[in-house]
């Protein structure tokens, strides 16, 4: 059986943009998190009861 | 017919992997040009709300405004992409022209509806999760599924869902509903149907071959003439709210008086033009000076706020 061809080059290119801009979303999803986690704790990190 | 194994491979193939759709094909599906102004009301919310939000909690609070709304396009582009295929306007949309699928469009939307808001309340508020939860379910459902291809009040009420983003952040900022966020939700309620109107008067054409029931093509021209006129007659006391709830000064009063004066003026001379020929050029106008005032108004309560000028004190 002759392994099917379903996309062109084009449309691989295409996919590869999505993926990376995927990756730089959620680059900056963690920067988002991490920061507005930061800033919601504000000082009660230090001032906890240990 | 028993599909050959390499037809068979091919198609599982396309099902597994999605469509192949660029990302400009997905950022068409936010409606980018209608997150502007849900992005540029939802600041004049969160800048006039009263009380304080730290200026990070407020960036995210507009991100997720801002996502929500693209969740709403994407889901309104999902549903829509059969009526999308028959208009010159939206034909070109990614789901009628094939760039994305309609599965993925509607993975994609309801993936960003959920992250925003989920995102505003855990970092913001629930009130204004909910709030953003209740515009996505309006525009999608109320309106999208249900009202648009009903009735040609379709857009008057579905107008609300538009309205909600300034009373989002507002709720964001504050944790509250006051009469000021009513008044800016208002004042975009009663801009919508002019607005719309104005753009169904010279795209008529396109919304009868689609079978939606614009008020043109439903009631006729001169009716939508004397609603569009009576609707910014009505913008007038309601320009006036923000007034008098505390929310905008003197500068919002003498300019907004001139912008919606204006408006009507513009509305009128739809109103009384007999030819078509220049009741659509009279209809494109109102409807570029419609998108004008909105942002107009809404920069003059941003302007009194951040220079901190002196506001009006609340009658109500």
């Amino acid at each position: 059986m002759q392994v099917p061809q379903p996309f062109s080059p084009d449309d691989l290119a295409r996919r590869r943009r999505r993926s990376i801009v995927m990756a730089v979303v959620l680059v900056v999803l963690m920067v988002l998190f991490f920061i507005t986690t930061l800033v919601r704790l504000g000082g009660n990190v230090a001032e906890r009861a240990l | 017919m028993a599909q050959r194994p390499a037809e068979l491979a091919t198609e599982t193939l396309s099902t597994t992997l999605g469509g192949q759709g660029d990302v400009a094909d997905f950022v068409a599906l936010l409606k980018p040009r209608v997150m502007s102004l849900v992005v540029f009301s939802a600041v004049v919310g969160l800048v006039a709300a009263p009380g304080s939000i730290h200026p990070w909690l407020g960036f995210v609070a507009i991100l997720c405004i801002a996502l929500g709304a693209g969740a709403s396009g994407a889901l309104n582009m999902w549903y829509d992409a059969d009526i999308d295929a028959l208009m010159k306007r939206t034909a070109t949309r990614p789901v009628p022209r094939g760039a994305v699928s309609p599965q993925e469009a509607l993975g994609f939307g309801l993936t960003l509806a959920i992250a925003s808001v989920l995102m505003l309340g855990l970092f913001v508020n629930v009130l204004a999760a909910t709030l953003l939860a209740f515009t996505i379910f309006f525009y999608v459902v109320i309106y999208t599924m249900w009202l648009k291809r009903w009735t040609p009040q379709n857009i008057v009420i579905g107008g609300a869902a538009g309205a909600f983003p300034p009373m989002v952040a507002w709720a964001a900022a504050s944790n509250s509903i006051d009469l000021g966020s009513i008044a800016l939700f208002l004042l975009i309620f009663f801009w919508t149907p002019p607005h719309f109107w104005a753009l169904a008067l010279f795209r008529e054409g396109d919304y009868e071959k689609a079978g939606v029931p614009m008020l043109p093509n439903v009631a006729g021209r001169a009716e939508t003439k004397k609603q569009i006129l009576l609707y910014s007659i009505a913008l007038l006391p309601v320009a006036a709210l923000p007034l008098l709830t505390g929310t905008a000064g003197t500068l919002y009063a003498a300019a907004g008086s001139i912008l919606t004066l204006n408006f009507i003026r513009l509305a009128w001379m739809v109103f009384r033009t007999p030819n078509r020929e220049d009741e659509d050029r009279a209809s494109k106008k109102l409807f570029g000076y419609s998108i004008i005032w909105l942002f107009a108004m809404l920069l003059l309560v941003l302007i009194e706020h951040v220079l901190a000028l002196p506001l009006w004190t609340a009658v109500f």
